[in-house]
């Protein structure tokens, strides 16, 4: 395999990148660095519906259910079964990963629009049949844990330690995707969204492919709802709503379909943007006063996101990246042009 | 048996309710082959509307109502124009994603201007019971059954009787041979994003006297909408009434006889949605759809 030639900015962005990424809770105070923390959480869920979403073009209204699901495998297990908390993460992205297989079998022969209505029921449904059946999920009450502490003697505050093990998860979990999105499987995910028809010409089966790009994106969801369990310490029916799901299909159209990157940026908008437009909210500019829920810019950004960057904020970036690749040949041109003609 | 009675009587009433949003998500599922997410939060924003008409403008119900299926109607109007029109023949994730989009800024502006404290709605009919063979009938429930019936009639007579209507059956089925017999197409599909607006606001200013008035009070109703309309077959306007008071009967006997069954209520509209769709796609009165490749 050859390998693409590595440009020096690339490089740069990375260094920075890194750095920024393992010096952030140095810097940061407790508040901000369990920000971050979710901030992690919420790629990997992005991560997990963008392969559904954007790699195979399946929409999921629902992934904030699966998010439940493992949320509640891991509270369970810790509070009743006194697990240790880190073994529930893969038991929680297994439990959810499952159910998202069981879930993909009917939304086989759902696409599109009825796809989105079976999944977006499915949101709505779940807080009730979880505030229900209370004696697994202590109903409205919902579930409390003991707070995690960094192991091994590590000198790492509470948050600090959940911050570095959150970004760590983050960092597989994206690596990964970054693997099944340039595999066979990657393709296959792509072709289907491209063309269902084409994709069964080409030997790719819709049955299984669809059915996988469910679990994956369940499996990440599972995750993430496993360690915002962990992070929070506890875990109750609401926190898992519509809303959640809604904001998970925010992050990543805004962060950008199709775009392993656009998760980050996703994340990091769904997290911070409510923060700040709770703090700016009583702020008054003359009549107009601004809203404590960023709801209105959310939704219009979505409209608008469709309209002039189907990439998401992601593909702008990356379109600004080959302009500038662009720009640089450009102008180099004419220059080995002149001293050519001399 | 009269307490089973009384609860289908009731069901048929909130059934009703269901029948109308679900008959406006069917109006423009007809036109663009869209399920439009936002219909309910439309409808919350059109009844808060009818709400500050009466409290602070100190309009009569009526009155109100009446404004409010106008200022719908122009709503619904102006977003197909300005907001869908751009996305006419993009892919459906796209379209979905759109209405999604209307769907939290639709929530968020009714939050933003009305906040998120419950409100007491009074709507136009008293709620006492009246005795009817045996049975407690709330006039309520009365009152909600003559006003979908009377809009039922109208719409009817709408598609049936008028050249608008017409044009607009013409071009959600035909929309080339419309454009070349002069029937402005765009503006039809604006019509129905017009008339399911008034259509939706009808039902929220029929269920906001029942349960309290608040920015999220039509979520659950649009999954019962939904699993009515895929009951009845999405495309049927027939079926969506029917599927609509049959999913209202389901939901209140599944409330009563259900141990915990109000908590269940969504899970049965979902699972509704989930059986139709795998067993009976095209639904009860919808034709088998052909896809071509």
């Amino acid at each position: 395999m050859k390998l693409p030639r590595i440009r020096p900015e690339l490089l740069v962005f990375a260094v920075v990148g890194i750095v920024v990424v393992i010096g952030v809770p140095t810097v940061t105070n407790q508040f901000y660095t369990f920000m971050f923390a979710k901030v992690a959480i919420f790629v990997c869920a992005l991560l997990g519906l963008n392969l559904l979403t954007g790699f195979s073009g399946q929409i999921s209204l629902g992934n904030g259910a699966f998010m439940a699901v493992g949320g509640y495998t891991t509270a369970i297990l810790v509070h009743t079964m006194g697990v240790p908390y880190w073994v529930t993460i893969p038991l929680a992205a297994i439990v959810a990963g499952v159910a998202g297989l069981l879930i993909g079998i009917p939304a086989l022969r759902l696409s599109g629009v009825y796809l989105a209505l079976a999944t977006f029921a499915l949101a709505l449904a779940l807080p009730p049949i979880l505030n229900h059946f209370d004696t697994f999920t202590g109903g409205h009450q919902g579930i409390v844990m003991p707070p995690v502490s960094a192991p091994f003697g590590l000198d790492l505050s509470q948050e600090q330690w959940l911050y570095y093990m959150c970004t760590g998860i983050a960092g597989l979990l994206f690596a990964f995707a970054w693997g099944v999105v340039r595999s066979r499987t990657g393709r296959a995910f792509m072709a289907i969204r491209d063309s269902e028809t084409a994709a069964t010409a080409s030997g790719v089966s819709l049955a299984f492919y669809k059915t996988l790009a469910f679990g994956l994106s369940a499996s990440y969801a599972g995750v993430a709802g496993s360690l915002l369990a962990i992070a929070t310490s506890f875990i109750n029916p609401d926190s898992f709503g519509l809303g959640l799901s809604l904001s998970l299909l925010v992050g990543v159209v805004i962060g950008g379909l199709g775009i392993n990157f656009g998760a980050v940026l996703g994340a990091l908008l769904v997290v911070w943007l409510p923060h700040f437009a709770e703090k700016a909210s009583g702020v008054q500019i003359g009549s107009l006063s601004f809203a404590g829920k960023p709801d209105i810019l959310f939704g219009a950004a979505l409209i608008l996101i469709m309209l002039f960057a189907p990439n998401g904020a992601a593909g702008l970036m990356l379109r600004g990246w080959r302009w500038y690749l662009a720009k640089r040949t450009v102008t180099r041109l004419p220059l080995s042009g002149a001293s050519a003609a001399k | 048996m009269t307490a089973f009675l009384q609860q289908v009587v009731s069901g048929i009433a909130t059934g009703c309710i269901y029948a109308s949003l679900a008959l406006a998500l069917v109006l423009i599922y007809r036109a663009m082959d869209l399920a439009n997410f936002a219909q309910g939060e439309m409808a919350t924003f059109s009844t808060f509307m009818s709400y500050s008409l009466i409290e602070y403008a100190h309009l009569d119900f009526w009155t109100a109502f009446a404004i409010t299926i106008a200022l719908s109607f122009v709503l619904g109007v102006a977003i197909e124009r300005v907001v869908v029109r751009p996305f006419e023949g993009k892919p459906v994730l796209t379209l979905l994603i759109v209405t999604l989009g209307l769907f939290t800024m639709f929530n968020g502006i009714t939050g933003q201007i009305w906040g998120y404290v419950f409100k007491t709605y009074r709507g136009g009919f008293p709620s006492e019971p009246v005795v009817f063979g045996g049975l407690y009938i709330n006039k309520q429930d009365i009152g909600v059954l003559g006003v979908v019936l009377v809009m039922l009639l109208l719409l009817y007579l709408f598609f049936s009787r008028t050249k608008a209507g017409l044009a607009m059956r013409a071009a959600s089925l035909y929309p080339d041979s419309s454009k070349l017999l002069g029937v402005r197409v765009g503006w039809m599909l604006a019509l129905g994003w017009g008339l399911a607006a008034s259509v939706g606001a009808v039902s929220g200013m029929l269920v906001a006297p029942i349960i309290f008035l608040d920015p999220n009070m039509m979520q659950s109703i649009l999954l019962f909408a939904f699993a009515a309309a895929v009951l009845g077959g999405i495309e049927s306007p027939l079926g969506a009434v029917v599927g609509g008071i049959t999913i209202g009967v389901l939901m209140a006997l599944v409330g009563t006889y259900i141990p915990g069954g109000q908590d269940l209520r969504l899970a049965f509209g979902l699972i509704v949605i989930v059986v139709v769709l795998l067993v009976r796609p095209s639904g009860l009165f919808g034709r088998a759809s052909v896809r071509r490749v």
